[in-house]
């Protein structure tokens, strides 16, 4: 079978959208060069038309996406950095995000937003590695966090044919993932549908983007020890998955959950109040999270302490296996 | 009345037309007022008195084809544009037949159907969804102008100076209206713009033109201009239009009494009524049958308002999505 990246996938994903919708266009800072190849090729194929390079002005092309969406098109924005989202916060959680209701239902706003790159990547210091889709879940945003190639593509697939706003977070430590895929089985994949991507019975984690593959090495070592860890990926971070998960956790009767998000008011937090409201378990659930209002240092050693990491998970596991 | 009737209709229909458009927005605006004291209205309201004759002129300048963006000071716009004003009032007080069925308020009142795409609370956030919405349409092929509508204050706006990039950069149909009253909220306009409103909008390459903005035909001149322009593929154009808010910047003023302009200059700016000098215009007796026409009108509207149930606070999030997740 051939090899399927995340990142090929979500251009994938793209290409196939706009060659089935023509309201479906492009619009970013230096896509027609698809400077993070999240676009490589739309350009030749679909012309200028449609993948539209903008100036620096994130806060007016976000808007801009919000008329167009009005006007009945179905505008996809690339945000090359994750932080461009705290500028244009404004634009989606007060704008695209409002339209439906304030105006009693007379208008959708199907745009969507996709940042190839979220998180830390790996030397871009404080003010490029932000993974801020916990915000975009307060607010009540659509927000999905695919972790695998083919999520990838199902996810922004079904991103862009839905009528809301939705904002598709692929993290930059996903976008070299590399599967197996028989393209032929690529589909939609919808919003607010986790899935188990290993079964397991002593313990579920749930795990979201490029965590997932952390989560499963961690569980691979694991087995070796007789702990048996069920990895659930809960795929979009709003609207969650909360029967998925409760069928999980019915089996395992534990929870950790490791999250890129900031502690306090972060993804896991919310998790976690789930269970506690939700769930029956055998032992108090576990996070693993970057710290309470962490900025990530340049230096790498500082940037790796900053984030969730595998050693910080088999901790967790272990303690939650060891409460009664 | 369209732009395209301009030429042919006669000059003294377009004159009432016009003055029936700023007498009903100014009375609508006073009864408003008084329902926000009765307590029908709640949260207050920005009132448009005084800057009646931009609306009413530059819509008048429009086909029902265009769309156009509005603000926080928005009832002039939405009325102009043909919006019902029963609908548009029990929309004012939280009613089910409002035009957003009560889940807008004076601040976002929409109606798509008239290609009104909202009021925007948010100074300056609309001229770029106006310019988006303009060249998407342009895009489908539809002849259609969109016109935005916003104040001095949205001049600070990086927003509305980057829209204004956009719009001359891709040659946008779209046509920015600034209602120069003097103040953005209680900041006058001298302590808050450097240069002039006009140089900045030609320094992203489009006509900008300051006008009288309190007499009605003046406006509707310089707007048939621009909106044909615009609707030749010109691209985008300016207007300033100088005004004066006669009454608060929002109802609260009413009880707060801030203290930021003087009697005397209130009544200097009062004396130039965008109602009486379009009124004058009229024979005595074809006013004042517009005026009753009016007044039926607004009878009929609070009627409707007033009548009108309350949205069913079971449901209060209804709308939020278009597919619930």
């Amino acid at each position: 079978m051939p090899k399927l990246s995340y990142l090929k996938a979500l251009n994938r994903a793209l290409g196939d959208a706009m060659e089935l919708d023509p309201s479906v266009f492009l619009l970013g800072e230096d896509i027609r060069v698809a400077a993070s190849n999240l676009t490589a090729g739309l350009s030749s194929r679909f012309g200028p038309e449609r993948v539209i390079d903008t100036p620096l002005s994130e806060q007016a092309f976000t808007n801009f996406a919000t008329g167009a969406a009005l006007a009945g098109m179905r505008p996809v924005i690339e945000f090359q950095i994750p932080s461009l989202l705290f500028l244009v916060f404004e634009q989606i959680a007060n704008q695209a995000h409002k339209f439906s209701l304030m105006t009693g239902g007379q208008c959708k706003v199907p745009v969507t937003y996709v940042v190839p790159g979220s998180g830390s990547r790996t030397g871009w210091a404080g003010q490029h590695s932000d993974h801020p889709y916990t915000l975009f879940a307060h607010v009540g945003v659509k927000t999905v966090v695919p972790a695998t190639p083919s999520d990838a593509y199902g996810l922004l697939v079904s991103a862009i044919r839905d009528d809301d706003p939705v904002v598709v977070f692929a993290p930059s430590a996903a976008l070299g993932v590399r599967d197996d895929v028989d393209f032929s089985t690529l589909a939609p994949v919808p919003l607010g549908v986790g899935r188990v991507a290993r079964s397991g019975r002593d313990v579920t984690v749930v795990a979201l983007g490029h965590l997932l593959q952390d989560a499963l090495v961690v569980a691979d070592e694991l087995a070796g020890v007789g702990i048996s860890v069920e990895v659930f990926d809960p795929r979009t971070v709003y609207p969650f998955d909360v029967d998925g998960l409760a069928a999980s956790v019915a089996k395992t009767r534990r929870l950790v959950v490791i999250d890129d998000s900031n502690r306090t008011s972060g993804f896991a937090a919310e998790v976690l109040a789930l269970a506690a409201e939700r769930f029956t378990l055998d032992a108090p659930p576990r996070r693993v999270t970057r710290p309470d209002g962490a900025v990530l240092p340049f230096a790498l050693a500082l940037d790796r302490a900053v984030q969730p990491g595998r050693d910080q998970l088999v901790a967790a596991i272990n303690a939650v296996l060891e409460d009664q | 009345m369209t732009a395209d009737d301009l030429g042919r209709t006669a000059p003294h229909a377009v004159t009432v037309d016009l003055y029936r458009a700023v007498r009903l927005i100014r009375r609508f605006e006073e009864r408003a007022i008084e329902f926000v004291r009765s307590g029908e209205i709640v949260g207050g309201i920005h009132p448009y008195l005084g800057q009646e004759a931009i609306a009413a002129a530059v819509c008048a300048a429009l086909t029902s084809a265009d769309v156009i963006t509005s603000t926080h000071r928005g009832h002039g716009h939405v009325l102009a544009r043909g919006a019902d004003p029963g609908r548009m009032l029990a929309e004012l007080m939280g009613r089910e037949t409002g035009l957003n069925k009560g889940r807008g308020g004076s601040m976002h009142a929409a109606d798509f159907s008239l290609g009104i795409l909202g009021a925007n609370a948010i100074v300056g956030a609309a001229a770029s969804i106006a310019t988006g919405a303009a060249w998407a349409y342009r895009q489908q092929g539809r002849d259609t102008v969109a016109v935005t509508f916003f104040g001095d204050g949205a001049m600070n706006e990086g927003m509305l100076l980057e829209a204004l990039n956009l719009a001359a950069l891709w040659q946008v149909p779209v046509l920015f209206v600034c209602e120069n009253n003097g103040y953005a909220t209680t900041m006058p306009v001298g302590s808050a713009v450097a240069g002039s409103i006009t140089a900045r909008a030609r320094a992203f390459g489009m006509p900008a033109f300051t006008i009288d903005g309190q007499d009605p035909e003046t406006v509707l001149k310089a707007s048939t201009a621009a909106v044909a322009r615009a609707r030749s593929g010109k691209g985008p154009m300016f207007l300033e239009c100088l005004t004066y808010r006669f009454d608060a910047h929002h109802t609260f003023e009413h009880r707060a009494r801030l203290d930021y302009r003087s009697p005397g200059e209130v009544a200097a700016g009062r004396a130039r009524d965008p109602v009486a000098i379009q009124g004058a215009r009229l024979p005595e007796r074809e006013r004042a049958a517009v005026d009753s026409e009016v007044e039926a009108a607004l009878d009929a509207a609070a009627e409707f308002a007033l009548g009108s149930a309350h949205p069913d606070p079971a449901d209060p999030l209804k709308y939020l999505y278009a597919v619930m997740p």
